[in-house]
Parts: C-alpha cells; sequence; structure tokens
C-alpha cells in the first residue's frame, strides 16, 4: 500500500507527544492527497489507551510494540521495531518529530536504509518533479520545505528515488487537528522478540531527571520579547504572552523588564540572559541596548515595535513599527488569526 | 594496549556571522563573504577527547575532518590544542554530498584507522543544524550511539558513563567501547591552544597545501613526519564510488528561494490594518509564521 508512517513518542506521562500527533495530522493530509493510509509506530510500556488517542487524528493502523523494556526510550530497540517495520510494509513516506528523540533515531534509520532525510522541515507538500537531463517525470514526491543557512534561504528538498522519504519536523510546526473524533483503525500488536535482539539493550540508563515543560526559551524558533516599555502599558506582558501563543513561540523580557518584575528570569535575553537565534523576534517595547542585541541580533527576521523611531533595536530590525504596543499587538493577533484560519 | 579516540571535525562558513553580503544577487550562498571556523560544537567533543585522554593511559586522538584542502586549518587547529594528528578527507567525488553520503565518507576513514574504541563528534554543524552525521556514522560503524553529551560522569578502558542534555532534563547512561557520542553545545569549552605545541606543530602541512604554496616539504617531512598533515581520498578509504558526493545523495535540491524580507533593509510600517496585514500576510507566505 505505501502508506505514511509516523513514529511516535511516548512522554514521561505516558501519552503521545504533541508533535506526534501534529505529525499525525499532517500525514493524513499527505494520504488524503495521496489516498492512501496513515500508520503511526508506537514503542513503549503499557501506553494507556493508545487507540483513542490517535485514532481520531485520522490513524488507520497503530504498530504497537508493547515491551517494559521500550520505555524509556533507548536508541537500538527502537531503532530495531522501526527499521524492520518499514522493510516488511515499505511506507513511501516517514516522519519523525525534531526532537531529542527524534533527531536520535531517524538519521540512524535513514543510514541503514540508505534513505534520504531532511531535518527539521517547515512545510511538507506533495508535488512532482521533472528530471530534464534524464527526462524522467517523478509524481507524487514529498517536498520538504526547510529554511538552511541561518534562515536566509528556503530549500526545497526531495528524494526522488528512495522509500521512504522521510522528513522530521519541530514540534509546534504542523498543526494538531483531530481528523474525526469517531475515526476508528486496527492495532497490529508487534511480537516484540520477534523485532529486537538481545544486543539493542546494551546501553544501561543510569539515572534519569526529566522535569516538566519548564521555560526554554533557547530552542524557541519565534520569540516575542517586552522590555521596559511595556511596563507602561496596561496589561502589556498579557499581550505579548498572547501573541507568542498564537505564533506558537515564547516570550522573551530585557533585563531591565525582568528587573522590574515583568517576566522571569529564565526569560531573559541578553548578554547576562539567553543568547537566542530564533527565526523571528518580536521585539515590544525595547530600547535596544547593546547588551540586549548581543543575545538577540542573530535571530533571522527582527519586527520592533516602538513609540521612538530613533530607538537603537530600528538599526537591526527588519521591520520598524512606529506606534504603541497597546494598538500594535491586537492588530496583529487579528490580522494573524484572520490569515491563518 | 592502546586506546584509540577519534574526532570528527567540520569547518564551516561562520552563519553565526551572516552579512549583508552574505547572499549573492541570485539567492545563493556567498561562502567567500563567510569566515570559515572551526564548528563550534565539535570544540566541544575535542575537549571532551582531551579529557577523556587525560583519565586513561597511552590513549592517542586522531581529528578527521572532511572537506577541501583548506580544512586542514582545522587540523592544526586541533593539534594545537592537544590532538595527536589528524587528517583531511578530500576528493572531487565528495563534493555536493548529503548527510547520507557524508556519513558514509566518514565512516570509510574511521575505518581505515583500525581498531577504533570511541568516536566523538559535536552534535550538529551550524551550516546545517540537522545532527545527522553522528548517529548515521554510528549505524555505519556497527556501534552504539550517545547524542547529546554534556559531561563524562565516568571513564575506564572498558567504559563510559555520560550524562546526557534532553530538551526537559538529563539522563546517565553507561556504555562500553566501542561506541560513538554526540556532544552538546552546553558541555565544557575547549581549551585553548598549547604554547608549545604551537611551536612545535606550526608548519605542519598537508601536501595540497604545500603544493599551492609552492615548497617542497619531502625533506621537512623525513625529517620530523609529525609536521605532515595527512589527506586521503576515495581510493584511499576504499570508498564505493557510487555512495559519494551528488551521485551518492538521495537528498536532492529542487528549489532554493531566498527569503522574501532577506534583501530588504528595516521596513517602516505604520501601526494601521492594512500595513499590520500585509507584514502578517508576507511572514507567512515566507514560512517565518503560519
Amino acid at each position: 500500500m505505501n502508506n505514511i508512517f509516523v513514529y511516535c513518542e511516548i512522554t514521561e506521562e505516558g501519552v503521545v507527544a504533541d508533535v506526534s500527533l501534529e505529525l499525525l495530522s499532517k500525514a493524513r493530509k499527505l494520504a488524503n492527497d495521496l489516498k492512501v493510509n496513515v500508520e503511526a509506530i508506537v514503542a513503549g510500556s503499557n501506553v494507556k489507551n493508545l487507540g483513542e488517542q490517535i485514532f481520531p487524528y485520522g490513524v488507520d493502523c497503530i504498530n504497537y510494540a508493547d515491551d517494559s523494556r521500550l520505555f524509556p526510550y533507548q536508541t537500538l530497540p527502537h531503532f530495531s521495531i522501526v527499521t524492520k517495520l518499514i522493510t516488511e510494509k515499505k511506507p513511501q513516506i516517514a516522519l519523525f518529530g525534531a526532537t531529542s528523540v527524534g533527531r536520535d533515531l531517524a538519521p540512524r534509520i535513514a543510514s541503514f536504509l540508505r534513505c534520504g532525510l531532511t531535518a527539521d522541515c517547515t512545510s511538507l507538500e506533495i508535488g512532482e518533479h521533472e528530471d530534464k537531463k534524464a527526462g524522467v517525470i517523478y509524481k507524487d514526491l514529498l517536498y520538504q520545505i526547510r529554511p538552511a543557512f541561518g534562515g536566509n534561504i528556503i530549500a526545497t528538498i526531495i528524494n526522488p528515488e528512495t522509500r521512504p522519504q522521510m522528513a522530521t519536523v519541530r514540534e509546534g510546526v504542523m498543526k494538531k487537528e483531530v481528523y474525526k473524533a469517531d475515526y476508528k483503525g486496527e492495532i497490529n500488536k508487534l511480537n516484540v522478540a520477534d523485532y529486537v535482539h538481545a544486543d539493542d539493550f546494551c546501553l544501561k540508563i543510569v539515572e534519569r531527571h526529566i522535569e516538566q515543560q519548564k521555560i526554554n526559551i533557547k530552542g524557541a524558533q519565534i520569540i516575542v520579547c517586552g522590555g521596559y516599555g511595556m511596563a507602561s502599558v496596561k496589561d502589556g506582558f498579557k499581550l505579548i504572552y498572547e501573541l507568542a501563543e498564537l505564533l506558537g513561540g515564547e516570550v522573551g523580557a530585557t533585563r531591565a523588564a525582568v528587573d522590574a518584575g515583568l517576566a522571569e528570569h529564565e526569560r531573559q535575553v541578553g548578554q547576562t540572559g539567553v543568547t537566542v537565534r530564533p527565526k523571528l523576534y518580536i521585539a515590544c517595547g525595547v530600547s535596544g541596548a547593546v547588551q540586549h542585541r548581543a543575545g538577540m541580533a542573530e535571530s533571522s527576521k527582527i519586527i520592533s515595535i516602538n513609540t521612538d523611531i530613533n530607538a537603537p533595536i530600528n538599526a537591526i530590525a527588519d521591520y520598524t513599527i512606529t506606534g504603541d504596543a497597546a494598538e500594535v499587538l491586537p492588530k496583529l493577533i487579528a490580522h494573524y488569526k484572520a490569515n491563518t484560519k | 594496549m592502546s586506546f584509540k579516540i577519534v574526532v570528527l571535525a567540520k569547518q564551516v562558513p561562520d552563519t553565526r556571522n551572516v552579512g549583508k553580503d552574505a547572499m549573492k544577487e541570485d539567492g545563493t550562498v556567498n561562502r567567500a563573504a563567510l569566515p570559515a571556523i572551526f564548528n563550534p560544537e565539535d570544540l566541544n567533543a575535542l575537549e571532551m577527547a582531551l579529557e577523556i585522554k587525560d583519565k586513561i593511559t597511552d590513549a592517542s586522538i586522531s581529528v578527521i575532518t572532511m572537506g577541501p584542502a583548506r580544512a586542514a586549518e582545522i587540523i592544526r587547529d586541533s593539534i594545537y590544542r592537544g590532538a595527536d594528528n589528524g587528517i583531511v578527507v578530500s576528493d572531487r567525488k565528495v563534493a555536493g554530498s548529503d548527510t547520507l553520503a557524508t556519513s558514509y565518507t566518514i565512516s570509510q576513514a574511521v575505518r581505515k584507522l583500525g581498531k577504533v574504541d570511541l568516536v566523538l563528534c559535536g552534535r550538529q554543524a551550524i551550516d546545517g543544524d540537522t545532527a545527522q552525521v553522528g548517529p548515521q556514522v554510528a549505524e555505519k560503524l556497527e556501534i552504539p550511539q550517545i547524542t547529546y553529551a554534556e559531561e563524562v560522569i565516568g571513564v575506564s578502558a572498558q567504559s563510559i558513563r555520560i550524562k546526557r542534555r534532553l530538551e526537559r532534563g538529563i539522563e546517565v547512561v553507561e556504555s562500553a567501547f566501542p561506541c560513538l557520542i554526540t556532544v552538546h553545545g552546553s558541555a565544557a569549552a575547549c581549551r585553548f591552544s598549547n604554547a608549545k605545541r604551537v611551536m612545535k606543530y606550526k608548519h605542519a602541512i598537508s601536501a595540497s597545501e604545500a603544493a599551492e604554496k609552492g615548497v617542497d616539504v619531502s625533506k621537512l617531512w623525513d625529517e620530523k613526519p609529525y609536521l605532515k598533515i595527512e589527506e586521503w581520498n576515495a581510493d584511499f578509504i576504499e570508498a564505493d564510488d557510487s555512495r559519494l558526493g551528488l551521485g551518492g545523495s538521495p537528498t536532492k535540491v529542487k528549489k532554493i528561494e531566498n527569503v522574501v524580507l532577506a534583501q530588504k533593509e528595516s521596513i517602516n510600517l505604520s501601526p494601521s490594518d492594512e500595513d499590520m496585514d500585509g507584514l502578517m500576510k508576507e511572514l507567512i507566505a515566507a514560512h517565518i509564521i503560519g
């Protein structure tokens, strides 16, 4: 059938990770274009209500390896299960979250299968490709679209010859959307002993400390940052949080804003805080002291919202919006919503 | 019984300092305008290798890099910082390699070194950020991988204990040798060049560099063999040509587009609905948000 596979990660809380649900949502759309099925691969230990968790995203088959040794994640047993399943079922596309698990697992699988793998895709589409030199037209290829080179260019990558076409996608890039609440597929329970080797458990996990999601603006692709200028805006940081959440980004703050108690220290961007390189940085009421700029000047795109057109931050901004954040932020929120409906 | 450590390193354009002239008119990358640097996380890997070498008797460190002849610069830098020797894998046949072809080439070079106990490399290179080559080299060498290493908790000639930095915490794992470790940027920074080593090795040179300079180094290498930076080509590492370079790369670039906003200087907008709507449309079209 040459279906679409999504490797689903299981979180500490024993549920399927958001990034996997997002990928299943995207896979369903691609599968509808290609008229094929979506299959999930889950390797874990006693996952509760697995079918109820993911069938609604339009999953036709869950390939489930259930074994106490499969959680927490280890590279080699998961590698053996996924490669054997791919070899047996020959999917045309295989998607992985660009998480610490997916980025550990997917390259090893691609290497074994000698397949192409594109990391951190920001968009996936189906399209065709004409190789004029060879006079061949490839239909129904997966376009793996990603920014490259520090975000200055957008590249469309294809794998004309090798299958599956593999890609990883960061959390939050695709939209999590229930396909049909009552969608039902089948669960294909794997006989784990047939899929793993004894040697696969050669690594010993000595210790683990995994925390609940804490603030981590370093890895955020989009940051909405508030400066001291927001102190005089009514509900200023509330607007910043709203825009950040809407864009799938994080909230940052300048030292002055942190010192004024407007945000936690973990959110501080700059020389004495965190250095960030997001693809989009929206500075709200940020004057742009050198110390702050040192921590964010490498952002791919910078938007500055400031009442003062001569604020130093404007010199490194790609866009400057001269106005009051109290007026600008609600407009950005409204127009983003209107354009992504 | 000696303990052999290999560090994989890459010379990369400094994408963190992309200036306005980094892109050419046609939207391609102007590599000449970017300084070439030692990939930052590979320096963290080198430091981890040096730290392990300090703890194991009779350990040696070889650095392997794949790239043009100029990549010998980071081999010299590695030796100044404490590596024992280095190899530049260079061949026209490897041009245009994606991560799969690169990991094949590098794994062939590692195999050429004979028995290797430990391979270390940076988690990812800043010019691609794919983090694929480490795990792929481990697969090709058929050895376990430990990714995102932050700290060596303990090491003996038989096994190593590593603290891994994960998204939401840490994990400590133990592995026997051989294995491959990819090192996270949060690991210890690399020690600086050692002045005595700089004095001793500053004339270390590869054959291509000598040819370019038009100097005969055969006498120098005879007298001081440690001043020879090895250069290996595809034949020497016994590579299957069909798995190298562009031809050996399953991923193809269909097209490259300049990010719509990249060439623009500061654009001044008013808070009008028209401007705000236009801005959102542009950002969505450029895949910056969406």
